[in-house]
Formats: structure tokens, C-alpha cells, sequence
């Protein structure tokens, strides 16, 4: 269930490129919190270090540690494949796999994990997971045919059922609904708000109402110029940072004074 | 500019379209042309042969078609023909697969890149080299393996050995399927190559192991891609004539036993005949080349009807 992250003194690489310099940042469980500031300051690759996807990058290298419940994701021993199993992620771009049904999309995760369940368990797990994306009545009537053939919306909404019926402890989204139009971007956010009683929820947004509306903490990030890397600049309450920030660049930031 | 851009465009413009649109059409029309002209000679020669044909043309186990009368029938080409290439595509289209797999998601790539090239390089390597070293080379080591399997599998009739020279429909499969591996690892692996990032990414991001990235995101993707690349390699392994001339020890007959030596196929008999063949035989061939025509045509249909069936699921609807 959902898990306190503590990320100490990371830094990210992408060979010898460093792209994220000395972050250290605390998110609580149950809570959401997003992720902002200009674009190529490093949020994708900071929350891609989070289940260590960031390595999956040819070049791809990480120091410094991610505790989840205190343990460090990047300890000796650790498996990158358990770590991505506790810490689900959804895309910018929805990507279910064009080959699978909706049914079978919604299981993908389930399905590794290599215990045999009944027909009737799967049925209910399609059925929770899709209930819990707000997808089930859309999609109950075609749950055989296949998830490419669902307009984006709803695509993004599928990936989140997968995401979560493998039942992660923390939730990464990266700017979940770019590609999507006002209606099914207010689904997704009203999706983040009913899940985040179950999962800790960190989300990258360009967005700031939308960080606004659904994140109670927000952290901001930013790149002293081009080639630097990417720094954390402050953290704070959602409300804090968006009428009363510490910082100056944060300030700036916010209200459009930016480069 | 002037304001009536819809006037019509400068007429040299208009002339190269027409001059354009004219050698295109000819150049079709022709094509249809000389390809009915073709069809109508081979089948009025095919027609011809079958009509004096004393044998039946199916089910008739010898070829005297220089005989007076005719005798000949094709029964023993299909079963050669379909026996060898089948016993190709068996071992083929796995090792193809797992090669190209191995070069698109497994091999670091200072050594996938040499692996597809020597892949593409086999690919260009002329038939006949094949056969002579087919019948050089792999007949002579084939024995010992022959021995073995019959030792073990001999009881099943299919795989038993009686120590004759290995010049069999086994070992022309085995070496079909070789010249058939480049095009199809190389073709797989394109298409291999192209699996959506996000989809791997997304397995990936859901505690994919490697293997099962594979199997999730790549396989699938690539299934009409592996089914077509197989048919280009069934193709060439159905028409294939030098190296299977070279090696077969030509015996107009079916043994089943497919280690033991003879046997002949649609395009080595052709080949091995042609030159001898009186009027009457020539047609008699032409009718046979027209039959493994027909069977590349259904081998074809079939293959399409399959990637057909899951276009609903491919990648490109995505
Ligand atoms: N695959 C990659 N290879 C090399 N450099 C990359 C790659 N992805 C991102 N970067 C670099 O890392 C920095 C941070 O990028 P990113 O994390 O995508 O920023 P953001 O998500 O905030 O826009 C940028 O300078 C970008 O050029
Ligand atoms: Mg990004």
C-alpha cells in the first residue's frame, strides 16, 4: 500500500551529460504532489529514476538514493523489474499495447507476475480496475476489442487501470494529459483525486492549474541555463508555492515572468 | 502574383503530366499484356501435355513424359517439394527469429551491428555455391547425424536411416533452410526494430523482465511481419532449383523415410529434365512449373488471410 519516497542527493546522467543535479525531496504517502518548471530542467528524468526506468536509457545512470518505506531502490541487490512492479508509471503519450484487447491491457502487469488466477478473478479485476479509471461503463460492452481503437482519453484511462491493477504503493504520471482535450483531462484529474486515498500520486505537469487543482504539494524545478543541469529550487504546500513562494525564481515562474 | 491564381498552371506543366500519364499507362497496359500473353502460352502448352497424358496427372508415381504415350504424373513433386520446404521453414523461422531477436533487443551494438551484417551478406550468396557446398561439405557430415536419429527416432518410419549417401529431401531441407535464414532474420529484425518505444517502455514500466518485453510488446508486434518474412523464405525455398539439383540424389519416387536418399521436387526436376525433353516432355514440365506456381499462390493467399485475420490487433492501428 502507499509508500513515503525519500530521495537523497541525486543525481541523474545520461552518459556524460548530467541532467539532474543534488535532489532531495520527501513525499508523503496518500498524497499527491506535482512536479514543475520549465521545459528540459529534468522532471521526466527525475521521476523516471523513481522505479528506475531511468537506466532503461542507453547511458542511463543514477547516484545518490530513493528510499521507498526506507528502503533504497538503488541498494546492492535490488531488481530493477520488483522496484517498476511497486512504483507504476503512466506515460505522456497513452500507449496500451495496440496487439491487446481492453481486457487484456488491463491484465498486461497482472499477467508477470506469475500467479494463475480464475476467469472469474481476472473478470473482476478488469471490472475493479476499470470501475477505479472511470472507464468501466464506457468500455463494459467491448472489453474484447482492442484498446487502440478507444478514442486518447479513454486510452490514458486504460493505462491507468493497468497501472494499477498490478496494486503499486506509488503512482508516477509524466504530464498525463498534454495529449488530451479539456473534457478528458478534468477525468483524469478527478481520477487523481479519488486515488490518492490509495496511492502515493507524484505528477509532472506544464499545467499550473493543474497542479493547483490536484496536488497539495508542489515542487519546483529549474536549470541554471543551457548544458547545466536540472535543480530542485524549493518544495512546499501546493497553495504556499502558488501565492507565497520562497524563492524568486519560483515567484517569477508562477507568474509568468520567465525567460 | 496575379490575382486569378486559379487559372490554369503553365501548359508545359500540363504536357509533362500527359506525356507522363500516357508512358505510365502504356507502360502498365504492356505489363498486363505480356503477362497474360505468358499465362495464355504456358497453360495452352500445359493443356496440351495433361490432354495426352496416359498417366493421372495427380496421382501418377513416374515421369515418362518422353514417352509415346505420355506418362507422368506430379504426385512425387508435391510430396518433394512440400517435404523439403517444410523441413526448411521448421528449422528456419525459429532460429531466424531468435537471431533477429538477439540482434534488435539483446546484443550490445558494437556486436549487433557486424551479426546484420554478415546476415545481409549470406543473403547475396548465389544458389549454386549452396549446392556445391551442400554436396561437398554438409552431405558427407550429414551420415553420422543420420545414424544417430534413426538410432533413436528410426521406429517412427519418418526419420529412419539405411546408410545411403545423405543426398535426401532431409538434407535438401536443412539446406534450404539455411539459404532462407538471412532473408528472413533480416527482414524480422526490421521489423523487430520498429516496436513502438512506448510499448516497450510501458511493458517495461510494469516489471517487464526483458524476456517478457519480448514477448509482450515485440512479438506481437512483429507477428505479420515473421508471418510474411517466412512466406518470402517458403517462396524461394518452394522454387528453389540449383542447390537442390545439386544435392538431391534424384529418384522419382516417395519414400517417406526422409533421410534416406531420393526423391525430386517441382524446380530440380524441371531443371534436370528440360534439356533431354522432347516437345511433349517440355510441355509435361511446363504443366508441373505451372502447378508450383498455383501452390506459391495459395502458400501467398494463405499467408495474407492469416495477417488479415489479426489487422484488427496490428501495430498500425495504434
Ligand atoms: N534520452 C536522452 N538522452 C540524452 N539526454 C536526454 C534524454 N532525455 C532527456 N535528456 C536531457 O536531459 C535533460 C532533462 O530532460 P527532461 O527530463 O526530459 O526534462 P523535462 O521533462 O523537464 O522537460 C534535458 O537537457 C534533455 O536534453
Ligand atoms: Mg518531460
Amino acid at each position: 500500500m502507499a509508500k513515503r519516497i525519500d530521495v537523497n542527493g541525486l543525481n541523474a546522467y545520461y552518459g556524460g551529460h548530467k541532467a539532474i543535479e543534488d535532489i532531495t525531496l520527501h513525499v508523503e504517502p496518500r498524497s499527491v504532489t506535482a512536479f514543475i518548471g520549465p521545459s528540459g530542467c529534468g522532471k521526466s528524468t527525475f521521476l523516471r529514476t523513481l522505479n528506475r526506468m531511468h537506466e532503461v536509457t542507453p547511458g542511463g545512470r543514477v547516484e545518490g538514493e530513493v528510499l521507498l518505506d526506507n528502503e533504497n531502490l538503488y541498494g546492492p541487490g535490488v531488481d530493477p523489474v520488483q522496484v517498476r512492479r511497486t512504483v507504476g508509471m503512466v506515460f505522456q503519450r497513452p500507449n496500451p499495447f495496440p496487439t491487446m484487447s481492453i481486457y487484456d491491457n488491463v491484465l498486461a502487469g497482472v499477467r508477470l507476475n506469475g500467479i494463475r488466477y480464475s476467469r472469474s478473478q481476472l473478470d473482476d479485476l478488469v471490472e475493479k480496475n476499470l470501475r477505479g479509471a472511470n472507464l468501466w461503463k464506457e468500455v463494459k460492452d467491448r472489453l474484447h476489442k482492442p484498446g487502440a481503437g478507444l478514442s486518447g482519453g479513454q486510452q490514458q484511462r486504460l493505462c491507468l487501470a493497468r497501472a494499477t491493477a498490478v496494486e503499486p504503493d506509488v503512482l508516477l504520471m509524466d504530464e498525463p494529459c498534454s495529449a488530451l482535450d479539456p473534457i478528458s483531462t478534468l477525468a483524469i484529474e478527478d481520477l487523481i483525486d479519488q486515488m490518492k486515498s490509495r496511492y502515493t500520486i507524484v505528477i509532472v505537469t506544464h499545467n499550473m492549474q493543474q497542479a493547483a487543482r490536484v496536488s497539495e504539494r508542489t515542487a519546483f524545478f529549474n536549470l541554471a541555463g543551457v548544458g547545466q543541469p536540472g535543480r530542485l529550487i524549493e518544495v512546499d504546500a501546493t497553495d504556499k508555492i502558488f501565492s507565497n513562494p520562497s524563492e524568486k525564481a519560483t515567484e517569477d515562474y508562477i507568474s509568468g515572468r520567465f525567460g | 502574383m496575379s490575382p486569378t491564381t486559379t487559372a490554369s498552371p503553365p501548359s508545359t506543366g500540363r504536357t509533362g503530366d500527359r506525356i507522363f500519364s500516357g508512358l505510365s499507362k502504356g507502360a502498365g497496359i504492356a505489363l498486363l499484356a505480356i503477362m497474360a500473353a505468358i499465362a495464355v502460352f504456358l497453360t495452352a502448352r500445359a493443356v496440351v501435355a495433361i490432354r495426352a497424358n496416359e498417366g493421372n496427372f495427380l496421382t501418377t508415381f513416374e515421369w515418362n513424359a518422353n514417352a509415346d504415350p505420355p506418362v507422368f504424373g506430379i504426385a512425387v513433386l508435391l510430396f518433394g517439394t512440400v517435404a523439403s520446404s517444410l523441413i526448411a521453414m521448421l528449422l528456419a523461422v525459429p532460429v531466424a527469429v531468435g537471431i533477429a531477436l538477439f540482434i534488435s533487443h539483446y546484443a550490445p551494438r558494437r556486436l549487433a551491428t557486424p551479426i546484420g551484417y554478415v546476415v545481409d551478406l549470406l543473403a547475396a550468396v548465389p544458389s549454386i555455391i549452396y549446392g556445391l557446398w551442400g554436396a561437398l561439405f554438409l552431405v558427407p557430415r550429414l551420415t553420422g547425424l543420420y545414424e544417430w536419429l534413426d538410432q533413436f527416432f528410426g521406429w517412427t518410419g519418418v526419420l529412419s536411416y539405411d546408410g545411403s549417401p545423405a543426398r535426401s529431401l532431409m538434407t535438401v531441407g536443412i539446406l534450404l533452410a539455411i539459404m532462407i535464414l538471412p532473408i528472413i532474420t533480416s527482414v524480422t529484425r526490421e521489423v523487430f526494430l520498429q516496436t513502438p518505444k512506448a510499448n516497450e517502455e510501458a511493458a517495461l514500466a510494469l516489471g517487464a523482465t526483458r524476456w517478457e518485453v519480448v514477448r509482450m510488446a515485440v512479438l506481437p508486434f512483429g507477428r505479420s511481419g515473421v508471418i510474411s518474412a517466412s512466406m518470402l523464405g517458403l517462396g524461394r525455398a518452394l522454387g528453389e532449383t540449383m542447390a537442390v539439383a545439386t544435392v538431391l540424389s534424384p529418384a522419382f519416387l516417395i519414400n517417406l523415410s526422409l533421410l534416406e536418399s531420393g526423391g525430386a521436387t517441382f524446380a530440380q526436376n524441371i531443371a534436370s529434365q528440360f534439356k533431354e525433353a522432347g516437345s511433349m516432355g517440355r510441355d509435361a514440365l511446363i504443366a508441373s512449373g505451372l502447378v508450383l506456381f498455383l501452390l506459391t499462390l495459395v502458400v501467398n493467399g494463405a499467408a495474407r488471410l492469416i495477417i488479415a485475420r489479426h489487422k484488427e490487433y496490428s501495430g498500425a492501428a495504434a
